[in-house]
């Protein structure tokens, strides 16, 4: 069947090996999805002339709701009516995203009938993403998911945004924490802060079982909570030699299941960032007290190392993406914290970071550009936390590190003339 | 106090000049009000009609009904 736009630049996007989502919604507008069609003549439209037809934003959203919905309109609505109206509907996912295939085919069906029919499983927060539908639409969508499936909209806009985690102990043997327990307890928890905007802009909570960090918490949430373990790593000897002896396939498989000889130095000692191991030919031994918990040789040693069995979170704070400031990482405040529910000691956390945040965050100001502006021992002090040498990358290369001016006899002031009335030279 | 608050709030909308404020800006008009419980007098405003939420998509802003109208947005008036 001819499709009602030609779309000779987008149809270069179906080339190549990978599947492609434009062949995905052709397929739909082949069936006579009105807004499919539409939407495919206004992307090439936007390929042809290199900017885009989307206008940004809007009032649109459901009843004493903040969130969740983000207003999208066609800026020819005279070319492509079907695409005339096109809101973004998230929708808050269930931890580590475990659906039934009977929710998401009632998902799948529900938007069928109230949407175009596109998803974005999952965006980037997280969230199921819908695609597309009109403002007439929106409260009975929501309606629908919320008595029929019982889900809930996610966040967008200036809330909290859907809490993600990983798969953590339901799946991974390395998880320290339960972070399917922890991402429900924050969504329930928080309710309000996800559904009504309060901050100066977005704030994410992200939560990753170990430090392997598979959903990126440090790359990506302005709070991220990381597995760890404050004990020693568990060695098992037998298997150590197993692994030396070739009987083992190192990174349990994944380079290639052959029995290949292993060079535990090479593939493990030189490699660990603090050189804390040893091997004598029979036993590997760790100085866990230098470990700084990567977790490169547990990856390459599975059957051999685990993480020890004291286990809890370390708290960072402060990644984002590049917006007003450029990109940055999570910077450790919290180097250790028991993570069981009902999760009080971290909560009290959260709620002085926001108390401070809220009042001296400007707006479209992410937390870790506040803390940039008014500094981390800020931070520290307005969140009761002290500072800890975990927290500086090589303490031990420069240790004199004072945070506070007031802990330094003259604070940062110096007296250059009575500095050199003593040195002379 | 909550009264007061509003109607200060809602003033100060009323007198300025753009339409569409962030949260910060709404607080200038109750200064001495923390910030969270500021938060609760914005939402009584918008579950009262008397204030709307708009949306970026990434920022969250405000703006009076008739500033916000949803058959204006989407004809593209506002």
């Amino acid at each position: 069947m001819a499709l009602k736009h030609a779309t000779p630049m987008l149809d270069e996007l179906e080339k190549g090996p990978w599947p492609s989502f434009v062949t995905d919604v052709k397929r739909l507008a082949a069936k006579g999805n009105k807004m499919c069609e539409d939407w495919l003549g206004l992307m090439e439209l936007s390929f042809k002339d290199k900017e885009t037809h989307w206008k940004h934003g809007g009032i649109v959203g459901v009843l004493g709701y903040g969130g969740g919905v983000i207003g999208r309109y066609a800026d020819r609505p005279d070319l492509f009516p079907g695409v005339a109206h096109f809101h973004t509907v998230r929708v808050n996912q269930p931890s580590a995203k475990y659906y039934t295939t009977d929710v998401l085919r009632k998902i799948c069906d529900l938007w069928d009938a109230r949407g175009s029919g596109l998803t974005n499983m999952h965006g980037s927060t997280g969230d199921i993403v819908l695609l597309g539908t009109t403002t007439d639409q929106l409260e009975p969508l929501f309606y629908d998911l919320t008595h029929d499936l019982g889900m809930d909209l996610g966040g967008s806009g200036s809330n909290m945004r859907t809490p993600e985690g990983c798969l953590g102990k339901s799946r991974c043997e390395w998880s320290c924490i339960d972070t399917q327990e922890i991402i429900h307890d924050i969504t329930m928890e928080y309710q309000d802060a996800l559904h009504r905007p309060m901050f100066p802009y977005k704030f994410k909570f992200k939560a990753s079982g170990c430090p392997c960090d598979c959903v990126a918490a440090i790359a990506r949430s302005d709070c991220s909570i990381i597995g760890t373990w404050r004990d020693k790593i568990r060695i098992d000897q037998e298997a150590v030699r197993a692994y030396v002896g070739g009987e083992l396939s190192p990174h349990a498989g994944a380079g290639g299941t052959e029995k290949r000889a292993f060079d535990i130095k090479e593939e493990v000692l030189d490699l660990c960032p603090t050189r804390c191991m040893d091997w004598d030919g029979k036993n590997l031994k760790i100085w866990d007290e230098d470990c700084t918990r990567c977790m490169h040789c547990i990856r390459v040693m599975p059957r051999a190392l685990r993480p020890g069995v004291d286990t809890g979170a370390s708290i960072l704070v402060g990644a984002k993406a590049p917006i007003l400031e450029g990109a940055q990482l999570s910077s450790l405040v919290i180097p250790f914290m028991k993570m069981e529910p009902p999760f009080g000691e971290f909560k009290e956390f959260v709620e002085k970071m926001w108390d401070w945040w809220m009042e001296q965050g400007k707006n479209r100001e992410r937390l870790g550009e506040t803390i940039q502006r008014l500094t981390l021992r800020e931070f520290l002090k307005v969140c009761d936390l002290s500072a800890d040498p975990r927290m500086v990358s090589t303490p031990r290369y420069n240790p004199y590190i004072f945070y506070d001016p007031a802990d330094v006899p003259g604070g940062w002031e110096h007296d250059e003339k009575a500095f050199r009335e003593r040195h002379q030279a | 106090m909550s009264e007061e608050s509003k109607e200060r709030i809602l003033e100060y909308v009323k007198s300025q000049k753009k339409t569409k404020h962030y949260f910060n800006d709404l607080c200038k008009a109750i200064p001495e009000i923390k910030m969270m419980q500021a938060k609760k007098i914005v939402n009584e405003l918008v579950n009262e009609g008397k204030l709307k939420y708009w949306s970026s998509g990434s920022t969250t802003m405000y703006m009076l009904p008739s500033e916000g109208d949803v058959d204006k947005e989407e004809k593209g008036m506002n």
